[in-house]
C-alpha cells in the first residue's frame, strides 16, 4: 500500500463510503419527542441518567419531526391518533426509522379483542423496523431495540441489492 | 341528612316525580322522571337543608334487558367555608334518570351544575343519550365521524376506520395474530 501511505495527515480516517455513512447514521439517531401512553414513561426513563440513552447517540429528542430520523411509537395508538402518527411519520425526512414499543403498538396488546378504539398494531399505519414487546418494556428492552436498529442500519448498503434487482426484473418480465 | 330523609323530602315536595327509591343498593339512589329532572335538580342544589352543590359524576347505564338507558347523577355537598351555619354532616345522594333506549332524551342539567357539561357530553358520546338543552353537545372522546356509541351493549366494533382494519377484519385476513 505504498501509494496511500504517508499521503494524508494524521487523524484523517480512510474508509469505505458505506461504512462511514452507516457509522454516522447509526450513532446519531435522533428520536422525535413523541409519547402516547405509559410506555412513554419508560422511554423517558431511558433518556434520563440511569439508563442514559445518550451513550448510543440516540438521546437527542427533537421537538419537530423535521429534525428527527427515528420515531419511537411509545404507547397505545387509537384510531383517532393514527392519522396524527401517520402525519408525523410523513413529515420526517429520509432516512427514517420506526420502533414499535410495547404490546399495544406491536399488535393491539390488551385492547386487541375488546378495545373498539385501538389500532391493532401500529404497523397498520406506518412501516415498523423494530418491535419491542412488553407491557411496558423495561428501558433496557427499548435500549436493546435501539441497538438492533443500529445493527440494521450498519448492514444497509448504498449499492443495489443484486437479489432485490433480480426479483424486480422477474416481476416485470 | 340521611338518604331516607332526603328521599322522603323529595317525595313530599315532588309528588309523582320520584318513581322509585332504592335504599338497599350498594349506592342508594332514587329514580326521577326525566321530564321533571331539572326542577328536582335545582331543588337539590338550592334547598338550604340539602345544598347538594357538587356534581361528582354522571354515569350512564345500558339496561338492555329493560330496553332503556339511564344516567346516574352522583351528588355531594361541599361546605361553604364562609357559611355561618356548618352542616351537621356532608350529604351525598344519587339520582337515576331512566329513558327509552330507541329515543334516549334526558333534559340537561349543565345549567344547574356546570360540571355536568363535559360529563353529559361523555354520556352522549359513549352511550348515545341526547341531553336536551345542553349548550354544546358534541362527541368528547371519539372522533367526530365515529359511528355508533361504543359503550352500548349491542355496539358492533368497526370493521375498518379510515382504511385501518379493525379486529373483525384483521382476525379473518391476518394469520399473524
Amino acid at each position: 500500500m505504498s501509494w496511500i501511505e504517508n499521503r494524508f495527515e494524521e487523524g484523517v480516517i480512510v474508509t469505505s463510503l458505506d461504512w462511514a455513512i452507516n457509522w454516522g447514521r447509526s450513532n446519531s439517531l435522533w428520536p422525535v419527542t413523541f409519547g402516547l401512553a405509559c410506555c412513554a414513561i419508560e422511554m423517558m426513563a431511558l433518556g434520563a441518567s440511569r439508563f442514559d440513552l445518550d451513550r448510543f447517540g440516540a438521546g437527542a429528542f427533537r421537538p419537530t419531526p423535521r429534525q428527527a430520523d427515528l420515531m419511537i411509537v411509545a404507547g397505545t395508538v387509537t384510531y383517532k391518533m393514527a392519522s396524527r402518527v401517520r402525519r408525523l411519520f410523513n413529515q420526517m425526512g429520509e432516512p427514517k426509522f420506526v420502533i414499535a414499543m410495547g404490546a399495544c403498538t406491536v399488535g393491539g396488546g390488551p385492547y386487541f379483542k375488546h378495545g373498539y378504539h385501538v389500532v391493532k398494531g401500529v404497523d397498520l399505519v406506518v412501516p415498523v423496523d423494530v418491535y419491542v414487546p412488553g407491557c411496558p418494556p423495561r428501558p433496557e428492552a427499548l435500549l436493546e431495540g435501539i441497538m438492533r436498529l443500529q445493527d440494521r442500519i450498519r448492514h444497509t448498503s448504498r449499492a443495489r441489492d443484486p437479489r432485490a434487482a433480480a426479483a424486480r426484473a422477474a416481476q416485470l418480465a | 341528612m340521611t338518604f331516607e330523609q332526603i328521599a322522603s323530602l323529595l317525595r313530599e315536595r315532588f309528588a309523582g316525580a320520584v318513581e322509585e327509591v332504592v335504599p338497599q343498593a350498594t349506592r342508594p339512589y332514587v329514580t326521577v322522571a326525566a321530564e321533571r329532572w331539572p326542577e328536582v335538580a335545582r331543588f337539590l342544589r338550592d334547598e338550604p337543608r340539602l345544598k347538594l352543590n357538587f356534581l361528582r359524576c354522571v354515569s350512564s347505564l345500558d339496561l338492555l334487558a329493560e330496553d332503556s338507558l339511564a344516567a346516574v347523577y352522583d351528588l355531594a355537598t361541599v361546605p361553604d367555608a364562609e357559611a355561618e351555619e356548618v352542616l351537621s354532616c356532608p350529604h351525598t345522594f344519587a339520582v337515576r334518570v331512566v329513558t327509552d333506549r330507541a329515543a334516549a332524551h334526558i333534559p340537561s342539567v349543565a345549567g344547574v351544575w356546570p360540571a355536568a357539561d363535559w360529563h353529559e357530553r361523555e354520556a352522549f358520546d359513549l352511550m348515545g343519550i341526547v341531553f336536551d338543552g345542553h349548550p354544546d353537545l358534541r362527541r368528547i372522546l371519539c372522533p367526530e365521524d365515529w359511528v355508533g356509541h361504543p359503550l352500548r351493549k349491542d355496539y358492533e366494533f368497526p370493521v375498518e376506520y379510515h382504511g385501518i382494519p379493525g379486529t373483525t377484519e384483521h382476525e379473518l385476513n391476518s394469520p399473524r395474530h
